[in-house]
């Protein structure tokens, strides 16, 4: 299946909140009209003034860095994009929140047995060839859905066409190594509380860095360490000799 | 006389209230849920079970292969008196570490996971092997002084002849799980502030660690030697507060050249309680002792090398705090400040291994015994158990 994604131009958005409804009914979430991402809404919309609305959603890396920091892999991406978190696995490390960068990943603190919450991208609806319950419920078009590089073509040519509408910048199209939803603004991201000091490159790469030297320190380590006791050990032991010798001699004068 | 059972009595009582405290923190967070015992939230998941209990506990528990590395691989033996006490703290150490780890997962009930759901991709997954591991060898390395005071001529036997190999295993484990507890904090570049993030975390938290470990040796030979009216092993004290200056000399010169390779400096000089915690670990838990340390009149003076090791073991602490609370709150915008209960669990924790530290010195031989004491225990074996 080809990869899916979601555009959310922000410039379309008029804050009906249509999206966080359907979103609610779609995973039976309360209703609530939430601001914040919490275990109860996988999606929100924020107003920040002037008729600007931003829609908050877990961004579906394309490397997840929960997926990657998560020590019992109960987050995995599939191949047609989603980012799945798999409740059974779950040992409520809270790595995952964290270390996402879009602080997506929500706890359902007040249970004894608490959850991981996050968007799941609606992953059988899509399975059913279905859009995101988001995208289907935005009356605008302000959020839709779609393969993901037609939808890049699409920001794109959105870009090209009307330049002087937007900030020049797909947000998600290389944050963090990319992601599945992409967000068009006529206002610098960073003033929407877009986190704008994300690397270009997957932030799992930071720790692979690390963690690939664990088989060197652990073989070269070993045997340094056993090296040096070997060595330092035998010329203690050499030594003793020499002194059992010394004094045989010197008994024998 | 009466004098230090007033004292024992007081320091009873202070034990009875932490783990009355303690104990009903438990209850709430095991009936109502980490929300109703924490301050912790959806923007600031981490707070001080992780930063103290995990950062701090098992940092404070380094001095036990360090000194395993220095008396076997590196044969330096004037050190073996104090590899005991050592190894009991870092022994102590993990398990408390994991007991705390029951309390901040949110389903401790799965502790197990890691053993067979595997992603070794994470930093995460790597610090749960390593401290099952390294129990493990811990509890091996502890075992002798049990043996010895079972009798128990066999298994004895037995440990004492892998100490090499364990040692060697212990040192490697440790080395990884050390620097992977910095290695947790690479993955938040963006949120954890410029004085702290650094590629180096690994490394800083490593060589931390070993000086910690050498501090935290004396502060508790120091504080048993008081405890336990005994002499205290001076020279041998002194001798690693010598060793701990290099360490923490290595250590400044590394973060320097750290902070002039990310040209962080201007951080250091902002104005804010960011660069005022970060002087405060730096200034007073790192240059102050080191300098004090290399004062050979401080080193040799008892309480002298007493207090640089006590402001060695605040400053590591404070250092991880730094790491894992007040680095990451400017990000998160989320003023974090730990509940009472989280403190009270915490505290208990702490007053747990104290008082479990103090059980074992007393009835285990932890410490070399001191010249007069052996020599009573010689002339009446049953002196020692009289009390
Ligand atoms: S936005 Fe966060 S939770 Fe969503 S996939 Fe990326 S890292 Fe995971
Ligand atoms: S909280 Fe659960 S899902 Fe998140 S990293 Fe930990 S184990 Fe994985």
């Amino acid at each position: 299946m080809a990869r899916k994604a979601m555009l959310i131009d922000i410039t379309l958005c008029v804050g009906c909140g249509l999206c966080r409804d359907a979103c609610k009914e779609q995973n039976g979430l309360p209703a609530g009209e939430e601001t914040k991402l919490n275990a109860n809404a996988y999606t929100v919309v924020q107003d920040h003034g002037n008729d600007v609305f931003v829609r908050r959603v877990c961004m579906h890396c394309e490397v997840p860095t929960c997926a990657s920091v998560c020590p019992v892999g109960a987050f995995t991406k599939t191949a047609d994009g989603p980012v799945l978190y798999e409740e059974s696995k779950c040992i409520g490390c809270r790595y995952c929140m964290q270390a996402c960068p879009y602080q997506v990943p929500t706890y359902t603190w007040d249970q004894v047995a608490p959850r991981v919450r996050k968007c799941i991208f609606c992953h059988t609806r899509l399975a059913e060839g279905l859009p995101t319950a988001c995208a289907e419920a935005c009356p605008t078009g302000a959020t839709i859905f779609g393969d993901r590089e037609e939808l890049i073509a699409e920001a794109q040519r959105r870009l090209r066409e009307e330049p002087e509408k937007y900030v020049n910048h797909i947000y998600g199209l290389n944050e963090a190594g990319g992601s599945s939803v992409f967000f068009l603004s006529a206002i610098p991201f960073e003033q929407l509380g877009f986190p704008n000091n994300l690397p270009d490159h997957p932030l799992p790469m930071l720790t692979w860095n690390a963690l690939s030297k664990i088989p060197n320190i652990v073989a070269v380590g070993g045997t340094a360490l056993y090296g040096l006791w070997w060595i330092i050990n035998r010329r203690d032991e050499v030594g003793k000799l020499q002194a059992k010798l010394k004094e045989m001699e010197d008994r024998k004068e | 006389m009466k004098k230090l059972l007033g004292l024992l009595t007081f320091w009873r009582a202070v034990l009875v209230i932490l783990l009355g405290l303690g104990l009903y923190a438990t209850y709430v967070r095991f009936t109502q849920g980490l929300g109703a015992a924490t301050n912790l939230s959806d923007q600031f998941p981490w707070g001080l079970w992780i930063g103290f209990d995990i950062l701090c506990g098992v940092g404070l528990a380094a001095g036990g292969f360090t000194l395993c590395a220095i008396v076997y691989i590196f044969n330096i033996k004037t050190f073996k008196p104090v590899i005991r006490p050592a190894v009991l703290t870092a022994f102590l150490g993990y398990l408390l570490v994991i007991f705390a780890l029951l309390y901040d997962l949110g389903r401790p009930d799965r502790i197990w996971h890691a053993i067979v759901m595997w992603n070794p991709s994470s930093v995460m997954f790597e610090v749960a092997w390593c401290v099952m591991l390294y129990t493990t060898v811990l509890a091996l390395e502890f075992s002798p002084i049990l043996f010895e005071k079972l009798g128990w001529e066999r298994p004895l036997r037995f440990v004492r002849a892998i100490t090499i190999p364990l040692v060697i295993v212990g040192v490697l484990l440790s080395t990884l799980h050390q620097s992977s507890l910095g290695s947790l904090y690479l993955i938040v570049p963006e949120k954890l502030h410029p004085l702290w993030y650094s590629s180096l975390l690994p490394v800083f938290f490593f060589v931390s660690a070993i000086g910690v470990g050498c501090a935290m040796v004396i502060f508790e030979s120091f504080m048993s030697s008081r405890a336990f009216k005994r002499e205290i092993e001076m020279p041998l004290l002194s001798q690693l507060g010598r060793v701990l200056v290099v360490i923490l000399m290595i250590y400044t010169i590394m973060k320097l050249q750290d902070l002039a390779d990310r040209r962080a400096w201007a951080y250091v000089v902002t104005p804010n309680l960011e660069s005022m915690l970060y002087w405060a670990e730096m200034g007073l838990g790192v240059l102050l002792p080191m300098i004090l340390l290399a004062i050979p009149k401080v080193r040799l003076h008892a309480t002298g090398l007493f207090s640089s090791a006590l402001l060695v073991v605040l400053g590591f602490v404070l250092n991880r705090m730094n790491v894992s609370i007040t680095g990451m709150e400017g990000w998160a915008q989320a003023g974090y400040f730990p509940s009472w209960m989280e403190i009270s669990v915490t505290t208990m924790i702490v007053a747990l291994g104290i008082t479990g530290f103090a059980l074992a010195a007393r009835y285990l031989p932890v410490f070399p015994p001191a010249e007069h004491e052996a020599k009573t225990m010689e002339e009446s074996p049953h002196m020692a158990w009289a009390e």
